[in-house]
């Protein structure tokens, strides 16, 4: 692994070779927004949000998925950048039923902390209201379709971390919906092993434990650097 | 089969077909064959088997007119070719009485299509050269016309590295739409360190109403095959992937046949033509996804993973399939290569402009006289296209704009009629070369309208992994929704502007990037047919039922107690 | 006297709770009251929205033909528009309904229970006409303003409301936007 240069924000800085440019971003501590990453999962660069413009050209980049590479130069925070990150988000918030008054989740929820974060405080685009289910089958935990940002986290962490591979995604586009199984319900899928990763992971009220009523639902991710740690290191440490 | 074994093969089918005092030739494309083409076949058939010592049948790929079809060429020794249109069961039962018969009673003067229009003389057939011509399930015949010549030539007098280099000073372009440097992509490859590689020919055409791709695969699958052990030559391949899209199986019918012919005469597999050279094709069938058309999430298909995107860098050559390094070209890229091959770069580079050499396939379709399957040299303007080649606009009507490169391209208006077609000038006007479709619209067509269609489109295929993509489009299609029905307001045409910019800049692949073409090209010409939705209140074109108001005008008309009917959805 | 500001406050589609919210302003409510003058709101049995006013908090989503005529008729006539709670901002619990067609909608809750009601269009000029699909308050007319919450706490509230009086921009801090 080798030392690199890079320019982040008009500031030289140095990284590993293998590091992603949110990594370096971080370490730099400047912040960045993202929701689909998760860190201790691999990332898929869905979200949009960590989006860096490459300083010089009109180029925009997705931090999380791109390498850094030697002599890059790039920017985090800019006028067009702020402005696509909110858009992002308002159609994430257009796109379901993110009604947060009525959520388990209100008051922990990463879309409802980061819309605010980004200065979303109301929605340019028409609202889709879309008919989608619940799924209350499994005996400890709920899937809600409505609150669904569909970032996955919770298909990586069932298939890279559990190895269960429960849950997928069905159809495409706005029609996409993560499933258990081939569309079973949850509580009888074979897959499950009722772990409950995906519903610690889950940056919404998407999957949360039976029983939570609004605002209840407080999730941690901590676990995973846990498990990454004790895989690769050997250290069983909880911190 | 070796070299010697190939003239020989050659030199039998030319004077096989010499014996024969005329070919009967009709074609078997989807696109005949969806306008009945069947049909003739039944009614040549017990009529060319009494003749048939005298006659050949032959059943060819796409003639290109078909718009026309079901078309039949007649080739009679000592007479010129007349190809027929329009035929039915009857008239293909006329054409042997009158025509092929030796003692012709009267020509037939109905449905000749005159060869010296424009819409032949006006073309130059490279990768279509054997398209119609040839019997496509027949390797001999294509053998006959120097098929695998160019292979044979390839793996004998060069080295991997000059066939990149010939292919680089040949000026090719990728022709699925982007245009990179084909020579360089193959260089790429081939300097690529991996102790395995991939070749992949992509064949997951999804345009709407583009089917170059279905038809070469269709009328010359040989010459794409050749064209892809060419490249696993070049770039040290073992293994190459036809991914054809499961909705063309006469394709898929017939490039099996061909890799299984092919195979058989060691033309492909171990020891391609006697040499060190091994190279296995397998065809892949896609689901129907236009997204598959995108050559990452093509790959993860034929990984047998979910048709879906990633990010580039890396990019295939380095890191493509099962992380080996993967040339991926489309179909029509690897047909234009043997022909390279055999007749050199000088040849090649010789057609065309500065920076887009040889020539385009385009499906020309819409409100026009001749549409169908054509091959022009690049640097041809589009009025030539249109007017020449295309023959007008139907019934009389006026020429509004063509939209290139389906709904990743946009439309050109009257005033860039003589733009140069290639590559970079396409891109400036605001659209691109695309895989070739060249939908032509006369002044009936409302532009926010057919920017919706092409949205409609995109929403329908967008995979779903990235935001801007999987909500944006869905949201400039509701944008344009209320454009053309009459309830939009000024607000909302900012905001789809604005939607346009984000959907280009921060979605993950191809697709999405350029999905809002087709509106942001509209907006540069036929703004003002916006602005009359909006503030006008009307279509210009007469398309648009515009039955819907803007939410604020709705309580002025309440409130005046008119009726109104509101659409309950 | 004069330089006193004229407030409004309406109630479209919502549960009224954004008011009782206000209400929680407390002892801020005799700050205000010496601020401003309450010249329209459901708590001050006002029949129309006068003219000349200069903030107007208008509380729930639009959801039927009248709620259409009065924002028009606020916005007409109020200098600043402020979105106020989760309805007017979002939609929130009255957008719900968009997932059914309207005379589903009645049907299902006045036609299939005991006894039974008109449906909408029998009952012209009873009851207004409910729009196809609810809006927040931002689609219909132009908002100067959005203070989110369901509802929104007094201290948010009490935050838009101050900096109105001193003729600010409203600005909130990241804590004070939350939905929901």
């Amino acid at each position: 692994m080798s030392v690199i240069t890079l320019t982040i924000n008009e500031q030289l800085v140095s990284a590993q070779s293998e590091q992603t440019l949110l990594e370096a971003i971080r370490e730099q501590g400047v912040e960045i927004p993202t929701l689909c990453h998760l860190e201790g999962l691999s990332d898929k660069g869905g979200c949009r949000l960590c989006m860096v413009e490459a300083v010089g050209t009109n180029r925009l980049m997705p931090a999380c998925v791109t390498k850094v590479q030697e002599g890059m130069n790039v920017r985090t925070e800019s006028e067009r950048l702020v402005e696509y990150r909110k858009m992002i988000i308002e159609l994430l918030l257009s796109e379901r039923n993110h009604i947060c008054a009525v959520c388990v989740m209100n008051g922990h929820c990463e879309l409802q902390s980061l819309a605010a974060n980004l200065g979303v405080n109301h929605v340019r685009y028409e609202y889709v209201v879309p008919d989608l289910p619940m799924d209350a089958s499994h005996e400890r935990f709920v899937q809600d379709q409505n609150r669904c940002i569909l970032c996955v986290r919770c298909v990586r962490v069932c298939h890279e971390v559990e190895g269960a591979h429960n849950w997928d995604v069905m159809g495409r586009g706005v029609n996409s919906m993560v499933i258990a199984d081939l569309y079973q319900p949850w509580g009888s899928s074979r897959s499950c092993t009722g772990c409950g990763k995906c519903v610690q992971v889950c940056p919404t009220g998407a999957l949360s434990k039976k029983g939570s009523t609004v605002a209840e639902m407080v999730k941690h991710h901590d676990f995973l650097g846990w498990i990454m740690n004790g895989r690769e290191k050997n250290i069983w440490e909880y911190r | 089969m070796n070299r010697p074994e190939l003239q020989a093969m050659a030199e039998q089918e030319i004077e096989r077909q010499k014996k024969f005092r005329g070919r009967l030739l009709y074609c078997t494309s989807t696109a005949c064959v969806s306008s009945g083409a069947t049909a003739v076949q039944e009614a040549l058939e017990p009529k060319i088997k009494l003749l048939k010592d005298e006659i050949e049948l032959v059943p060819t790929g796409c003639m290109g007119l078909c718009g026309r079809g079901p078309l039949v060429t007649v080739q009679m020794k000592d007479q010129p070719e007349v190809i027929y249109e329009n035929v039915t069961p009857e008239l293909a039962t006329e054409i042997i009485d009158k025509h092929v018969l030796p003692h012709k009673p009267a020509p037939i003067t109905e449905h000749v299509l005159q060869t010296d229009v424009p819409f032949f003389t006006k073309q130059t057939r490279i990768v279509l050269a054997n398209s119609g011509v040839i019997n496509p399930e027949r390797l001999e015949e294509y053998v006959a016309r120097g098929g695998y010549s160019a292979l044979a030539h390839a793996l004998r007098e060069m080295t991997p590295r000059d066939v990149c280099h010939e292919l680089i000073h040949s000026g090719l372009r990728g022709r699925g739409g982007a245009g990179f440097p084909t020579g360089l992509k193959w260089n790429m490859v081939r300097k690529a360190v991996g102790d395995r590689k991939y070749v992949v020919a992509n064949g997951d055409e999804g345009d709407p109403g583009a089917y170059m791709d279905r038809t070469l695969m269709e009328s010359d699958p040989h010459r794409v095959l050749e064209g892809m052990a060419i490249a696993g030559y070049a770039v040290g391949a073992e293994q190459g992937y036809v991914y054809v899209r499961g909705e063309y199986p006469l394709a898929i019918k017939r490039l099996e046949k061909a890799i299984r012919t092919a195979e058989r005469k060691g033309l492909l597999g171990s020891r391609v033509m006697e040499s060190g050279f091994n190279f296995r094709v397998d065809i892949r069938i896609g689901a129907g996804a236009f997204v598959c058309g995108e050559e990452t999430a093509l790959m993860a298909s034929i990984m047998g993973k979910r048709g879906q995107p990633v990010t580039r860098p890396p990019y295939p050559a380095e890191s493509g399939l099962w992380g080996h390094p993967t040339l991926i070209n489309n179909v029509e890229t690897f047909g234009n290569i043997a022909a390279i091959i055999a007749q050199g770069a000088e040849w090649y580079s010789k057609i065309g402009t500065a920076k887009s050499k040889g020539t385009k396939i385009f499906a020309l379709t819409g409100n026009i006289v001749n549409s169908g399957l054509i091959e022009v040299p690049m640097g041809i303007t589009l009025r030539e296209i249109v007017f020449e080649i295309g023959g007008g606009m139907m019934s009389g009507r006026t020429y509004k704009a063509a939209q290139t490169g389906g709904p990743s391209g946009g439309c050109i208006p009257t005033e860039h009629l003589d733009t140069p077609v290639d590559y970079e000038s396409l891109k400036a006007l605001g659209s691109m070369m695309g895989s070739g479709g060249l939908i032509v619209m006369d002044d009936t067509t409302c532009m926010p309208k057919i920017a919706k269609f092409f949205m409609e489109f995109c929403m329908d295929e967008s995979c779903g992994k990235c935001v801007p993509c999987r909500v944006g489009t869905m949201q400039m299609h509701r944008l344009l929704g209320h454009i053309t029905n009459g309830s939009a307001t000024e607000d909302d045409l900012k905001r789809l502007e604005e939607l346009c910019l984000l959907v280009r800049d921060t979605s993950l692949c191809g697709l999405g990037n350029s999905s809002p073409n087709p509106i942001l090209s509209t907006l540069r010409y036929f703004r003002s047919e916006y602005e009359a939705h909006i503030k006008g209140h009307t279509c210009p074109a007469g398309e648009c039922e515009m039955s819907e108001r803007p939410i604020l005008d709705l309580a002025e008309l309440m409130h005046q107690h008119q009726p109104v009917e509101m659409e309950v959805s | 006297m004069t330089n006193k500001i004229r407030l409004g406050t309406a109630w479209l589609g919502g549960c009224s709770g954004c008011h009782m919210s206000f209400l929680d302003l407390d002892e801020r409510l005799l700050e205000l009251a010496a601020a401003a003058d309450l010249v329209y709101s459901p708590i001050a049995d006002l029949k129309e929205f006068p003219e000349g006013v200069d903030v107007a908090l208008v509380e729930g989503a639009v959801a039927n033909i009248d709620h259409v005529e009065l924002a028009k008729k606020i916005r007409e006539r109020s200098k600043i528009v402020v979105s106020f709670g989760d309805c007017a901002v979002t939609g929130n619990v009255t957008i719900l309904r968009n997932r059914f067609g309207v005379d589903d909608l009645l049907t299902m809750v006045y036609r299939e229970g005991p006894g039974k009601a008109p449906l909408g269009h029998e009952a012209d000029g009873i009851i207004p006409y409910l729009l196809p699909k609810v809006l927040p308050l931002h689609q219909v007319i132009s908002v100067d303003a959005y203070v989110p919450g369901c509802p929104p706490s007094a201290d948010r509230i009490w935050a838009a409301v101050t900096a109105l009086l001193r003729g600010e921009k409203v600005s909130l801090e990241e804590e004070l936007i939350t939905f929901g």
